[in-house]
């Protein structure tokens, strides 16, 4: 930021734009943010996809200790909210492709798409974990 | 007419220096990705709570062995691609920067390794 103003690379001290602070939170606005907080999440959260798949690979006590991590509360949540990360940024990225080949652009569509792919994601995340909770009895 | 200046020409690169291939490279996986990871959703719920000869027996599973490396290609490089935005976005210094490029470069490799790695020898047997 400092080189806007001296040395190599100084441009005209033209105005900065508004500090985000001041504009009105809008849900498209919202949506951006979590499809990027998703994505972040989702990529953290492959290294547990690698450890548990590394754990499968290493022996069957290694494998049980990993496996007792994802059964405590802690890792469920984990595993819950990596289902619904994935399955909101997955419709975050529908949304984009839309918008990609140039459609969806007028105001009351973007804020429709924007409430659809959140409450598909939510819906989604709660059949997966019924059906899970329903058939496993323990989770 | 070419209304371009030669500053555009200089650094229409972008701030990684690799320009819109990384638009497009983002987009093939995003779009692999919706197959891919309603499959992962549905491993991971067939597998919850499952013993290790049932995981295991599941792994190894052609089919479904296919498609984690599948997932594992087209799920880092995406995550790598797009963690290179954020990155672009918010961490300025030039040193800096680059650092961060790295270090996300060597996090993407070193899951998509262990991931492949472990599928592999899962799948071959041992
Ligand atoms: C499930 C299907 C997925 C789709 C359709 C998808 C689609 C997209 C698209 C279109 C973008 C670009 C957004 C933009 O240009 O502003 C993006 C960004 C991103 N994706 Fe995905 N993605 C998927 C899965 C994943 C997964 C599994 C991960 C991580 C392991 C991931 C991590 C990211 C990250 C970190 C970004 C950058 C976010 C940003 O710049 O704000 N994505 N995704």
């Amino acid at each position: 930021m400092a080189d806007a103003h001296s040395g190599r690379g100084a441009r005209a001290a033209r105005p900065l734009s508004p500090h985000l602070q001041i504009y009105t939170m809008t849900v498209s606005m919202a949506s951006s943010i979590i499809h990027r907080i998703t994505g972040a999440a989702l990529y953290f959260g492959s290294a547990l996809l690698a450890w548990w798949l590394i754990s499968a690979a290493i022996s069957p006590a290694y494998f049980d200790y990993v496996a007792s991590w994802f059964q405590t509360w802690p890792g469920k949540f984990v595993m819950l909210g990596y289902t619904w990360a994935l399955l909101h940024h997955m419709m975050g990225g529908l949304r984009h492709f839309t918008w990609d080949l140039g459609y969806g652009y007028e105001l009351a569509t973007i804020d429709k798409l924007c409430w659809a792919s959140a409450a598909i994601s939510l819906t989604a995340t709660a059949l997966v974990w019924y059906y899970v909770a329903t058939n496993y009895g323990s989770v | 007419m070419n209304m371009r200046t030669p500053l555009k020409t200089a650094r229409n690169l972008g701030s990684a220096k690799e320009g819109a291939d990384h638009f497009w490279k983002q987009r093939v996986t995003g779009v692999a990705n919706v197959a891919l990871g309603l499959f992962l959703v549905w491993l991971i719920a067939s597998l919850v709570g499952a013993d290790y000869a049932t995981v295991k027996a599941k792994l190894a599973n052609p089919v479904i062995a296919l498609a984690l490396l599948a997932l594992v290609v087209s799920g880092t490089l995406h995550m790598r691609l797009g963690m290179q935005t954020i990155i672009e976005d918010y961490v300025h210094g030039e040193a800096a920067k680059i650092v961060c490029v790295m270090l996300n470069t060597f996090f993407a490799t070193a899951v998509a390794l262990a991931c492949t790695f472990a599928v592999l020898k899962i799948s071959f047997g041992a």
